[in-house]
């Protein structure tokens, strides 16, 4: 029944969608006043046709109908519900659905959120927005339909591989995609607005809200998966620059200089081009981030879909997108108006400029680190990955001049600032920071040339945005995702520098001794969970004057078969002590691996707060004042 | 002689080209030098030359009976049923590193034979495996 339905439902949104790209088309070419009141119904007709799509596969998951394909190749009868939801994007086709349905409500909201504006540019942002949902709706309908049938129909699913069954990955995906997706509204927001010739400080006003609430999505989606990495996959670090990692953070760069280069657009009127490139360059990364991550290319450790045709298709499907912005790029080149003001080197407008060169730069990095094997590949046929190293090489040292632009960039005025006189204030921080690093550096051994400019800096920087927030004159949502920042920068490299771990095959009652610790395996416990057999360990890690116990677990599965290893944590305010084992030969070795990492819960924190002043600018009104 | 704008456009357009270049140049440098090959035991065995400094990927089948495990170490050989290596690891295996399974060992070699590896991957899941796994099986 709820196959009919959904695959049904796509049908008569992909008939609205057409519909809407020629009626769209023709209006815009004409010289309509008022918006026809038929977009908004057709509009709301497609957007609640597919949310009835989506929802009769949730239901479908949640009473495990398995006449259903993907529901019989995803799903398991014993699965808990919250997983049974979850496990309805946690697979290609219903993830796509998914994608499909952020589409379409957006567009909704953006006809509802876009009354005040010009009538023609409503128009094409639906021209745009319609030829990619009725691309998306294609691609599903054709390649990945999430309504197969299948009979006779199997009394049981084959499971939700068990990696994925993990709270922080179950929305993952969901806001990962409002992120993307909300690219989408960016890119065919300044398409339309190329045509019809309205880029400048009232357009940036409109678009700004969608760039935030995209960014700020994003950098939760990143967050979430990067959590779930450290929890579940035991390797006990937040990023690993694997590719479908680095696929989420591209886009991120490029929303990063967009969000900034949105705000002189706003003020200043000028960065009109430069605008629309980078609109046009993050919904690309977005769909080619898609793209690789569903098509199988890529060699991570998380692959998906592994079927040629779908990559094949959304390939073409990019193909078309980047050519038609291109080519809509050049031939309206001349419809934006030249205001630009004179600009003065010592500006904010410069300082951002900064900004989105080293947001440029890091881009181009991971493009490169990531697509590079990929075309080595094609070329000559050898298979090659490119490791941390190559990131760290060249990421690291050009921090080093972004945070010491970061620090004062922001507090420069527009048009055009002056060289201060001496400023004892910034004196004194840099001579804190100085003692402060002095302080923390004299603890390790463990140091590498570039660790005592970059703790310093990362350190100064700190203060100053702390600083920022008693004395500077910008909106608070700034002030709160520059704090977060910095905040941010220094975890990650005070916990680079002072991790250490160990590794070693141990029996049960052996002990290790490990730096001032001792970490001993007591013993291990096995029992038969749910739809699971655990073997749980205990540990006792032996301070001088303190101790604690760890109890990770292996897990072993039988739907699919599968064994996953569950890391135990201690986390405090200033380090995490993270333990996992792993079962080796049935000679009662167990492989152990204990990982000392100081501030960890300051990364997660931290990114909350970038997220939190992105938020903050959403929703408050008089934000627009700054 | 010229004005004001010209030279700032000027100053920014050689700004953003030497940027560029520089770009370019350490991206290509930092790839020469952190690229990691990915090579059968067979491919090793034909090697002319072994780079000592150069990191590698090696792929195969973990052979039945060769897992030895002390304190400190493992020990296992990566075999493609034409050629094999010795493996010694100290690290953290993933789940599914069992014997007759597929694997990837990330190190340095010592000599045509040995290998000392300090990553290991393998099968993620039932169905799924690293493109190089799969790669390596299909070969045999």
């Amino acid at each position: 029944m709820s196959n009919y339905l959904g695959n049904y439902s796509l049908y008569i949104a992909l008939i609205a969608s057409v519909y809407l790209i020629f009626k769209s088309y023709l209006d815009a070419n004409s010289e309509n006043q008022y918006l026809d009141k038929n977009f908004i119904l057709i509009t709301s007709i497609q957007t609640i046709m597919i949310t009835v799509s989506f929802f009769s596969l949730v239901a479908a998951f949640v009473i495990s109908d398995f006449s259903n394909e993907t529901v019989f190749n995803n799903s398991h009868t014993l699965k808990p519900l919250f997983y049974k939801v979850s496990g309805t994007w946690g697979n290609h086709e219903g993830s796509l659905l998914l994608w499909l349905l952020v589409l379409s409500i957006f567009l909704f909201i953006f006809l509802l959120n876009s009354r005040s504006q010009d009538t023609k540019y409503k128009l094409l942002t639906i021209l745009f927005q319609q030829i990619i949902i009725s691309g998306f709706l294609v691609f599903i309908l054709l390649t990945s339909n999430p309504f197969k049938m299948l009979y006779p129909i199997p009394s049981e699913g084959l499971g939700l591989n068990p990696i994925l069954q993990d709270p922080a990955l179950a929305i993952h995906p969901p806001i990962l995609y409002l992120g993307y997706v909300g690219t989408s509204i960016i890119f065919s927001a300044s398409l339309a607005s190329m045509i019809s010739g309205n880029i400048g400080d009232k357009w940036a006003r409109h678009i700004k809200k969608w760039v935030l609430v995209s960014w700020v999505f994003l950098t939760i989606g990143i967050l979430l998966g990067s959590i779930w990495a450290y929890y579940e996959l035991g390797w006990g670090g937040f990023w690993f620059w694997d590719p479908v990692e680095n696929v989420s953070l591209m886009p991120w760069f490029c929303l990063t200089a967009l969000l900034h280069t949105v705000i002189v657009l706003q003020k200043r009127n000028s960065f009109k081009e430069w605008t629309i490139i980078l609109s046009i360059t993050t919904f690309s990364l977005s769909m080619s981030g898609t793209f690789l991550v569903r098509s199988g290319i890529l060699n991570s450790i998380h692959t998906f879909a592994n079927d040629p045709s779908r990559g094949l298709y959304i390939l073409s499907f990019l193909f078309i997108l980047i050519l038609m912005s291109i080519l809509i790029f050049f031939f309206n080149q001349n419809k934006i108006s030249n205001t630009a003001k004179e600009n003065f080197i010592l500006s904010k407008e410069t300082a951002i400029l900064v900004n989105n060169w080293f947001m440029m730069f890091f881009l181009s990095v991971v493009l490169v680190g990531t697509i590079y094997p990929i075309f080595l590949e094609v070329l000559n046929g050898s298979k090659i990955s490119v490791g941390p190293p190559f990131y760290h090489n060249l990421l690291i040292p050009f921090l080093i001049p972004f945070l010491i632009f970061m620090s004062f960039g922001p507090s420069l005025k527009w048009i055009k600032d002056k060289l201060k006189k001496f400023n004892y204030n910034i004196l004194i921080i840099f001579l804190v920071s100085l003692l402060i690093s002095y302080v923390i550096l004299t603890k390790t051994e463990n140091s590498f040339l570039l660790s005592i400019p970059l703790i310093v800096l990362s350190i100064y920087l700190l203060l100053v945005t702390i600083k920022d927030f008693f004395v500077s004159k910008s909106s608070i949502s700034q002030k709160i995702s520059h704090f977060g920042f910095s905040l941010l920068i220094t975890s990650i490299l005070l916990n680079g520098l002072f991790s250490n771990e160990f590794n070693s095959n141990m029996k049960v009652g052996d002990e290790r001794i490990f730096n001032d610790k001792v970490v001993k395996l007591k013993e291990v416990n096995v029992t038969d969970v749910d739809n699971y057999k655990s073997l749980k360990a205990s540990f006792e890690v032996t301070n001088k004057n303190s101790s604690f116990a760890l109890y990770p677990e292996v897990r072993i599965y039988q739907q699919p078969l599968t064994i996953t290893s569950e890391a135990d944590i201690k986390t405090t305010l200033f380090s995490d002590n993270f333990l996992v084992f792993n079962i080796l030969k049935d000679d009662g070795y167990y492989n152990v691996r204990y990982q000392y990492k100081p501030l960890m819960i300051w990364i997660w924190i931290s990114t909350i707060f970038i997220g939190f002043g992105g938020l903050l600018s959403v929703i408050r009104k008089n934000e627009q004042k700054y | 002689m010229y004005g004001k704008k010209v030279k700032f456009r000027a100053l920014f357009i050689f700004l953003i080209l030497i940027s560029l270049v520089l770009t370019i140049f350490l991206v290509v440098k930092s790839l020469e030098e952190n690229v990691v090959y990915f090579k059968s035991p067979t491919d090793i065995k034909n090697l002319n030359e072994i780079k000592n400094a150069q990191k590698i990927r090696v792929g195969g089948m973990v052979k039945k009976n060769s897992i030895k495990i002390n304190d400190k170490e493992i020990f296992f050989v990566i075999t493609d049923f034409k050629n094999e290596l010795l493996v010694n690891f100290n690290g953290s295996v993933p789940n599914l590193f069992e014997e007759g399974k597929g694997v990837v060992a990330e190190g340095f070699l010592k000599d045509k034979s040995f290998l000392n590896a300090d990553k290991i991957l393998a099968k993620h899941d039932e169905n799924y495996m690293p493109p190089e796994v799969s790669e390596a099986m299909k070969n045999n």
